[in-house]
């Protein structure tokens, strides 16, 4: 078995957002998208195969140790097109190609006039904390 | 408390003789244990497996009740007409089989393992997998219903229940419950009830690696490698054990992968000191592994053994017959090319091994091992 995290992002480079924003769905458009999330959530604790899954606020602050007296607080070093993490699904599977499907069905969620939105989707893998027990 | 886990396997065997399904034998037997645990600190019965016996029979009809349709509880009860068996311990062995089913995936298997066989918690194996513990328990009943309606007595080969007990040891410890010791402890119980050379292959394997487990992590957990171990720390009791065991295995000639591996890591263990190692006899235990096994890790851990007995420029000749997307293949190229001087390079192959590495250990080691060679 192995651990993965899939994110999604609020934001990111115009060419990977190439689907109508949520905020200009219809409310019954939106109603179904998180429909399809929340099915797609249960069916996975139907599989064994759920961890966790968690959406970030879009708010969010840059923090850093400061020597000089200045505030270590800033709105962040990035530019404007910085991605911008919404949230996250960790996934126990058996390999990296159900991996590779759910995150693709994850992804078919259904966005304005009911098409798939084709978000992009970021998969990577945990790191175990220790080797196995034979090196 | 402790004996309790050793007699779920043979409580959910009586049930199952006395008609029960297996599916509701095991929830009946896990919800005993669990009551077991909750009562028997103030108050342990005299006999354990009388009093198991007894709840779990009342669990298993409390669930039977408890479905809806007469018709249903009917060929639920008595669905399995179960052939004639001896004793507990081929109900054991039995259950061994069963929950490593051929048609289980690894994780499913591994999961009812632990629970049927090993008598484990769900709440248990969730904490050790490190996952929620009612994603661990749809995992086990989907695994019980895979198994529904599959025939019980003994599918797959032994190899399969050897896979699964691979597995467990695999996976060390996390949480509470010590899976490589947990893994031991099954495969004993199983090498005790069956005699097959690679039960006792595996065995011996599993007491060799772990009696390094001492040595192999420093105090704050960064991984020691087997060069580097401090050999005083070994268990020889274990060793020693291990290799009695994979002797008379090997006796037998019907030699196996597990018998092979332990049969390196018997060469390893025998070792003093490390440059007392006898690489050219770990080589020809590799020769024999990739015909038993066409596995690309048992090659390129024969480069290494061929590094360590022939040199660094015969390993590196090795190496380059492999393909370089294997997991470690970067690290042992690392260590080659610093074994024959090229520090430079070596120190871009640590680094660029490190950013490959699936663990936290490794990486850290990894990283260490390139500052090492960038310093010199």
């Amino acid at each position: 078995m192995a651990k993965y995290l899939m994110l999604k992002h609020y934001k990111m480079a115009p060419e990977y957002m190439q689907y109508t924003p949520m905020d200009q769905w219809s409310p019954d458009e939106v109603d179904a998208h998180i429909q399809y999330m929340n099915d797609f959530a249960d069916r996975l604790k139907e599989t064994g195969e759920f961890v966790d899954s968690q959406a970030l606020s879009p708010e969010g602050t840059f923090v850093r140790f400061d020597v000089d007296g200045k505030p270590p607080v800033t709105d962040g070093p990035f530019p404007e097109t910085k991605d911008l993490i919404a949230g996250w699904m960790v996934i126990d599977v058996d390999s990296y190609d159900r991996a590779l499907a759910l995150a693709g069905e994850l992804s078919a969620a259904p966005g304005a006039g009911g098409e798939p939105i084709r978000e992009w989707l970021e998969l990577r893998p945990f790191m175990g904390v220790t080797p196995s027990t034979t090196a | 408390m402790n004996g309790v886990r050793d007699l779920v396997p043979i409580v959910i065997g009586t049930l199952e003789r006395r008609g029960a399904d297996f599916a509701t034998a095991e929830d009946a037997v896990q919800d005993a244990l669990i009551e077991a645990f909750r009562t028997w600190p103030e108050n342990e019965p005299r006999d354990m497996k009388g009093w198991l016996i007894t709840v779990a029979w009342r669990k298993f009809l409390d669930r039977v009740r408890a479905e809806s349709s007469r018709a249903t509880r009917e060929e639920q009860a008595f669905a399995l007409s179960t052939e004639p068996r001896t004793t507990s311990a081929d109900d054991t062995v039995d259950l061994y089989f069963l929950c490593a089913h051929p048609d289980l995936s690894p994780a499913s298997a591994v999961a009812l393992t632990l629970r049927a066989v090993g008598g484990l918690t769900t709440r248990q194996i969730a904490e050790a997998y490190l996952v929620p513990e009612a994603t661990m328990a749809q995992r086990i009943s989907r695994a019980k219903r895979t198994l529904s309606g599959r025939r019980l007595n003994r599918p797959g080969t032994v190899s399969d229940v050897l896979r699964v007990l691979y597995l467990v040891f695999n996976e060390g410890y996390s949480g509470d419950v010590d899976l490589a010791a947990e893994a031991i402890r099954l495969t004993r119980v199983l090498a005790a009830s069956i005699d097959h050379p690679e039960v006792s292959g595996l065995l011996a394997l599993m007491l060799i690696h772990h009696a390094r487990r001492e040595a192999r992590f420093t105090a704050d957990g960064g991984l020691i490698t087997l060069v580097e171990q401090d050999r005083s720390l070994w268990d020889t009791d274990l060793i020693a054990e291990g290799i009695v065991m994979l002797q008379a295995a090997l006796a037998r000639e019907d030699l196996g992968e597990f018998q092979v591996q332990a049969a390196i890591a018997a060469l390893h263990a025998d070792a003093q000191r490390v440059e007392d190692t006898d690489w050219p006899q770990i080589v020809e235990w590799y020769d024999e592994l990739l015909k038993l096994c066409d596995s690309p890790i048992a090659a390129l851990n024969r480069a290494v053994a061929i590094g360590e007995a022939d040199g660094p420029v015969a390993g590196l000749a090795e190496l380059r017959r492999l393909d370089d997307g294997l997991p470690r293949y970067f690290a042992v190229e690392a260590h080659l090319r610093e074994r024959s001087g090229e520090f430079e390079a070596a120190a871009k192959l640590y680094a660029k091994a490190a950013g490959k590495a699936n663990n936290l250990a490794e990486r850290e080691h990894l990283i260490r091992q390139a500052a090492r060679m960038n310093a010199r």
